[in-house]
C-alpha cells in the first residue's frame, strides 16, 4: 500500500497545498481549508461525468468544425470557401509546407489526438487497471499542455480577416466553421481540466469513499 | 510533507531538488513545487515587466499590411472588433477573452497577490486573488497568438508587404516573461509567506528599553 493523502485521512487543498485532517463523518458537509478557506474535495466532484459530457459535446461539434468553411476569400469578385483541411491543402499547393505543417498539427492532429486520448483515459479509469499509470498520467499532462495550441488557426483567421480588407481586390471573412472549431477547442480544454488525474491512481476506487 | 496534486501520494519535500528549481512527484512525475531562490520577488519583478509589455501590446498595431498603396493594420482589440462586425460574436469573444482579458487578469492577480507580500503585508481577500490566478492561467494564450501572427505573415508575405508593429515585439517579450514566471513562480509560496507574516505579527511585542 502506498501512502496517499486520501488513505491517510488527509485532504490536500487544491489552492494552497495544505494537508488538512479529514473528519470521519462529514457527509453533506463542506470542508474548508484551514489556511486559505477553499472548499476541500478529495477528488474533483463528478470528474468523470463532467469530462464525458464535455467530451461528447466536443465530438458532436467536431464534424461541423471540419466540414463547414472557416474562411471565405473574395478576390476580384471570385469567391472561395475554405475548410480547415482545404486550407492546409491550399498552403501545400502554394509550396508553403512549413505553414501547412503547423496548421495540420495544430488544427487537425491536436484536436483529434485530444478527443481520442481523453476517451481512452476515461475508459481506462472505468476499468481501474493499474497498467501504464505513469504513462497515462503523462498523457494527461501532455493534453493539458498542447490543447491551447489548436487556437492558432482562429488567430490566423482573425488576423487575416482584419488585415485583408482591400475591397474589391481582396477581402477575407470568417465562416461558420470557425465557431464550431473554437467551441471544440474550448470544450476539450474544459474536459481535460475537469478530468482528475488522481483517479488513475485510485485502483478499485477504495480511496474516494467517505 | 506534501501530497502530489496529480496522484495524491504523500512525500517529504527533498532538501535539494533533483532537477534544478523543481520538485517532482516520485511516482507520477508531476511538478509539486518550485524552489527558485527569491521566487516570490523574482515573479513580482517579471510581472511588473509583463504589465508594461502588455500595455504596449494593447496600444500599438501587431502588424500593418500594404497592398497597391493602401494599408490596413491590426491591433489586439481590433482583431475581436473585426470578427464581431463580421457576425462572429462568439469567436470575437473567444479571441478577446484569451488574448486580452485573461492575460490582463493574470498580471493583475500576480501584482495584487505578490506586491503586498513582498513588502511584508498580507493582501486582503488573498484566497480570491490566488483562485483567480489559478483559474485564469490556462486561458491566457499570448504565445499561441504569436504563432498565429507568424503563420499569417507567412501567408500574406507572398501577396503584400507586411510590416511588424510594436505590439508584435512586445507580445514576443510578454511570451518570454510569462514563460519565466511559469518556471519560477511557486503557487504555494505566497501561503507560507502569509502564514509566517501572521505569526510574526502575533508574537511581536513593542520594544521597551529597561528603565
Amino acid at each position: 500500500m502506498t501512502a496517499t493523502a486520501a488513505r491517510s485521512g488527509l485532504i490536500a487543498c487544491s489552492l494552497c497545498g495544505l494537508l488538512n485532517a479529514r473528519p470521519h463523518r462529514h457527509a453533506g458537509m463542506k470542508l474548508r481549508c484551514a489556511r486559505c478557506g477553499s472548499v476541500l474535495y478529495l477528488r474533483k466532484p463528478h470528474s468523470v461525468e463532467r469530462c464525458w459530457a464535455l467530451l461528447i459535446a466536443a465530438y458532436v461539434l467536431y464534424l461541423p468544425a471540419n466540414l463547414l468553411p472557416v474562411l471565405e476569400t473574395a478576390k476580384l469578385g471570385e469567391r472561395q470557401w475554405d475548410t480547415i483541411m482545404s486550407g492546409v491543402l491550399q498552403l501545400l499547393h502554394d509550396g508553403a509546407w512549413p505553414l501547412a505543417l503547423v496548421i495540420l498539427i495544430a488544427s487537425i492532429c491536436v484536436p483529434f489526438a485530444k478527443l481520442s486520448s481523453l476517451t481512452f483515459l476515461l475508459v481506462s479509469v472505468r476499468s481501474g487497471s493499474p497498467a501504464d499509470r505513469v504513462l497515462r498520467a503523462r498523457l494527461h499532462r501532455l493534453l493539458n499542455f498542447i490543447g491551447r495550441w489548436s487556437l492558432v488557426d482562429i488567430y490566423v483567421g482573425g488576423l487575416l480577416v482584419g488585415l485583408v480588407r482591400f475591397e474589391p481586390v481582396a477581402v477575407i471573412s470568417p465562416g461558420p466553421g470557425a465557431i464550431a472549431f473554437g467551441a471544440v477547442v474550448v470544450l476539450t480544454m474544459l474536459a481535460s481540466q475537469s478530468f482528475d488525474p488522481r483517479l488513475l491512481w485510485d485502483a478499485g476506487g477504495q480511496d474516494i469513499r467517505g | 510533507m506534501l501530497a502530489c496534486p496529480e496522484c495524491d501520494l504523500l512525500q517529504l519535500a527533498p532538501a535539494r531538488p533533483v532537477r534544478l528549481g523543481t520538485v517532482e512527484c516520485v511516482r507520477c512525475g508531476a511538478t509539486i513545487s518550485r524552489t527558485a531562490p527569491c521566487s516570490l520577488e523574482l515573479t513580482l519583478a517579471f510581472a511588473v515587466a509583463a504589465a508594461v509589455a502588455f500595455a504596449i501590446a494593447n496600444v500599438f498595431p501587431i502588424m500593418t499590411l500594404e497592398l497597391q498603396g493602401r494599408t490596413t493594420s491590426e491591433t489586439l482589440l481590433g482583431m475581436s472588433a473585426v470578427l464581431q462586425e463580421a457576425g462572429m460574436a462568439s469567436v470575437a469573444a473567444l479571441v478577446f477573452v484569451t488574448i486580452v482579458l485573461m492575460p490582463a487578469l493574470e498580471i493583475a492577480a500576480l501584482l495584487y497577490l505578490l506586491g503586498p507580500l513582498a513588502i511584508g503585508r498580507v493582501p486582503p481577500r488573498m484566497a480570491l486573488a490566488a483562485r483567480l490566478l489559478a483559474f485564469v492561467k490556462p486561458w491566457a494564450m499570448t504565445e499561441v497568438l504569436l504563432l498565429g501572427a507568424l503563420v499569417s505573415i507567412g501567408r500574406l508575405e507572398t501577396v503584400a508587404r507586411v510590416h511588424l508593429g510594436a505590439a508584435f515585439w512586445s507580445m514576443a517579450a510578454l511570451m518570454f516573461l510569462f514563460a519565466i514566471i511559469d518556471s519560477v513562480f511557486d503557487p504555494i509560496e505566497p501561503w507560507s509567506r502569509a502564514e509566517a507574516l501572521r505569526q510574526v505579527r502575533g508574537i511581536a511585542v513593542p520594544f521597551a528599553p529597561p528603565a
